[in-house]
């Protein structure tokens, strides 16, 4: 019977064995400290931490918008707002600078891959006038219906955002401040150029009613 | 005569009602209030290990109370000294003494690192992107004053502010209690320096503008 040839541990095996102790050791420990992390990964992780782990939105200090379900292109260009400025929002303004590469595409495909039921929280009693907002405009006002554009049911498509489940805080603010925060650079037109005469034609009430409506949609 | 029996009638129905475990408003004076206040001192301003509770957001102390009530809040000192004090809070009494220590007006503790609070404010307000580091300002507001169940960090003690950082760290705190673990998980022990001093400094607007003007004095 052979028998094996023993295997001497050269100095290299042995920095290897200490090398995955270390490793080892550092697995074990709870979540200390560990450097910057630059993976993908470790980025969605980030975007988690303000939007919610399943991407559902969360109230903060300000609403933090649903990004489950939200369509990629949509994403992509809002992403491109802030960092040349047509978009204001400070925040999202260094979370964007942040961003590198391919990145974008890859976050924005998770987060659109994400089915969380909505967070809720909206009126109610709104819903019902919200619909009609939604699903028919305001002909005595000449708004267009939402779902023209958004779709029924606001799943929305490429460009044009999916508010389904969105927060209810979060759209009346958007509405409501809508010249304020979007469009900010006059020789640059964007989408949210569509948006404009409708936002300015809706009352806050008007506003909050399509809010509460798709701030309850699947 | 009539009134005055119809008074004593409704007197006497509201201490039964108290009797039944629903507590009013809590007062300085009462005994539950002052089983808080020998820890975190007696105008509720917090007393080193003990947070300052007083204008604390109602809805995070009442979180707070039911966690430690509940044991899911279980670091350290949390374990010695919180379970045992609110292992007998009614949810009645939980209540009062939450709404009482919220109504008093914070003062900021103003302990940490004055050379630290630049730096502190910039990762408070922006963020550090590149390190996957969110703004603290987008959930605990502007001048750090909380709301609903989102806990005022503003003058909160450095001491305080440190340890709940490293506590998250050290994987305690976390069942059930995101976005915090995770976000504390990425600080450098730099930035949390930076971060629980600025934050010891901010009080209300006027507060604040003489706390960091003597934070630069103190630099100098």
């Amino acid at each position: 019977m052979a028998t094996v040839p023993e295997r001497k541990r050269t100095p290299a095996a042995i920095a290897a064995i200490a090398v995955m102790a270390v490793l080892l050791v550092g697995a074990a420990a709870p979540t200390a400290f560990a450097g910057p992390d630059r993976s993908l990964a470790a980025k969605f992780a980030y975007c988690q931490d303000c939007h919610g782990p399943d991407g559902q939105g969360y109230r903060g200090f300000y609403p933090i918008p649903r990004l489950a379900g939200q369509q990629v292109q949509y994403i992509e260009n809002q992403l491109r707002a802030f960092t040349e400025h047509r978009r204001k929002n400070e925040i999202m303004l260094n979370v964007a600078h942040g961003l590198h590469g391919g990145m974008v595409t890859e976050l924005a495909a998770r987060f659109h891959a994400a089915h969380a039921p909505p967070i809720g929280g909206g009126p109610r009693g709104l819903v019902a006038r919200g619909k009609e907002i939604f699903d028919s405009g305001i002909p005595e006002k000449n708004v267009a219906a939402c779902a023209a554009c958004h779709g029924p049911g606001a799943p929305g498509t490429g460009e044009i955002p999916r508010l389904a489940g969105q927060l209810y805080e979060y759209v009346v603010a958007k509405l409501v401040n809508w010249s304020k925060e979007r469009g900010q650079i006059a020789s640059q037109p964007d989408t949210s150029l569509i948006m404009e005469p409708i936002a300015h034609s809706l009352t806050r009430p008007e506003a909050q009613a399509v809010a509460a409506y798709v701030s309850t949609l699947r | 005569m009539r009134a005055h029996l119809a008074k004593l009638r409704f007197t006497a129905a509201a201490l039964m009602v108290l009797g039944a475990g629903i507590v009013g408003a809590a007062r300085a004076e009462d005994a539950a209030v002052q089983n808080c206040t020998w820890c975190h001192g007696s105008g509720a301003q917090g007393y080193t290990p003990a947070p300052r509770l007083a204008g604390q957001r109602a809805a995070y102390l009442r979180s707070q109370l039911l966690r430690f009530r509940t044991y899911g809040r279980n670091a350290p000192v949390a374990r010695q000294y919180m379970w045992s004090a609110a292992d007998n809070l009614s949810d009645g009494r939980l209540r009062a003494l939450a709404d009482y220590f919220a109504s008093l007006a914070p003062r900021p503790a103003m302990d940490g690192n004055a050379a630290q609070a630049a730096p502190g404010r910039a990762i408070y307000q922006n963020g550090l992107p590149d390190e996957n580091i969110v703004a603290c300002v987008a959930c605990h507001g502007p001048d750090a004053q909380g709301v609903g169940a989102i806990p005022r960090l503003g003058g909160l003690s450095y001491d305080y502010l440190v340890r709940r950082l490293r506590d998250w760290q050290a994987g305690y705190n976390s069942a059930g209690a995101r976005p915090m673990p995770h976000i504390a998980g990425n600080l450098s022990p730099a930035q949390i320096d930076a971060l629980a001093s600025y934050l010891s400094f901010i009080g209300d607007r006027d507060d604040r503008a003489a706390a960091l003007a003597a934070a630069a004095q103190g630099r100098r």
